[in-house]
């Protein structure tokens, strides 16, 4: 064992929660939907390509498919938790004093996962055509 | 509490600004352009489920010039963030630390944004079809 590890606690160790007391949850999510997003944006970019212009039933016969719907879902779930938890960073950062942003924090979230769920349900109702 | 009366670090503005640094703040900034790119998306979801006339409010506002104009920043944005994504992925993965070689992967990623951004506006108004 080298010196650095023994200026951790035992129980400190253990828990592996580092000085943020948060351990890597958050920088790990991260990295998970990052590596998710990089298909699932380029499958983004080149979808919205090939329907520019659509007609609105032209966006629901598409929706209609399984796949641009399962894949246009994941693509909003991967998209809304990895932006929440980026812009959690920024406001982190920039917001002074703390209940403040806290306060920015848990509104960004309620926003963010509001639109995810919206977006969610707009897909479905088109997927399943009512 | 009083204010702890030591020397403080430089603030941003006192730096030189370099590639790294410029492009660290641009991945940032992007994200952030991104973030409220993504809600336009969930209305146009939202207005394609709902009623013609949501579509159409939505369509025409695309089809409009501020409209282009954002989804040509977006598209800018979008590619950006990936490729410096897939850079900051690399970084963890613990490689591409030598100055060389983030001056290096930094223009790649530029360069590459650039092209992928070009590429798609020339297939989307090739695709573009009214109708």
């Amino acid at each position: 064992m080298s010196a650095r590890d023994d200026m951790r606690t035992p129980l400190g160790r253990a828990l592996g929660l580092g000085s943020a007391k948060e351990g890597v949850a958050h920088w790990w999510a991260q990295r998970v939907t990052a590596v998710a997003l990089v298909p699932l944006a380029l499958w983004f970019v080149a979808a919205i390509i090939a329907h520019l212009g659509a007609r609105r039933e032209m966006v629901w016969q598409w929706f209609s498919s399984p796949v641009p719907a399962i894949l246009m879902l994941l693509f909003l779930a991967a998209a809304f938790h990895h932006l929440a938890l980026g812009l959690q960073v920024v406001i982190e950062d920039y917001v002074e004093p703390p209940f403040a942003r806290i306060c920015t924090i848990v509104l960004m979230k309620f926003v963010a996962y509001a639109f995810a769920v919206a977006g969610a349900f707009a897909v479905l109702r088109m997927a399943f055509g009512g | 509490m009083t204010p702890a009366n030591r020397p403080l670090s430089p603030h941003l503005q006192i730096y030189k600004p370099q590639l790294t640094s410029v492009l660290s703040i641009t991945h940032r900034l992007t994200g952030v352009v991104l973030s409220i790119g993504s809600l336009f998306l969930v209305w146009w979801l939202v207005a394609a489920a709902s009623s013609g006339h949501a579509y159409a409010a939505a369509q025409s506002f695309w089809g409009s010039w501020i409209g282009i104009l954002l989804l040509v920043g977006w598209t800018f944005s979008l590619f950006f963030h990936l490729a410096n994504g897939i850079r900051h992925l690399v970084w963890d993965a613990g490689y591409g630390f030598a100055l060389r070689e983030a001056y290096l992967s930094g223009l790649a990623v530029l360069a590459a944004s650039a092209a992928l951004t070009i590429i798609a506006w020339v297939a989307g108004l090739l695709a573009w079809t009214p109708r």
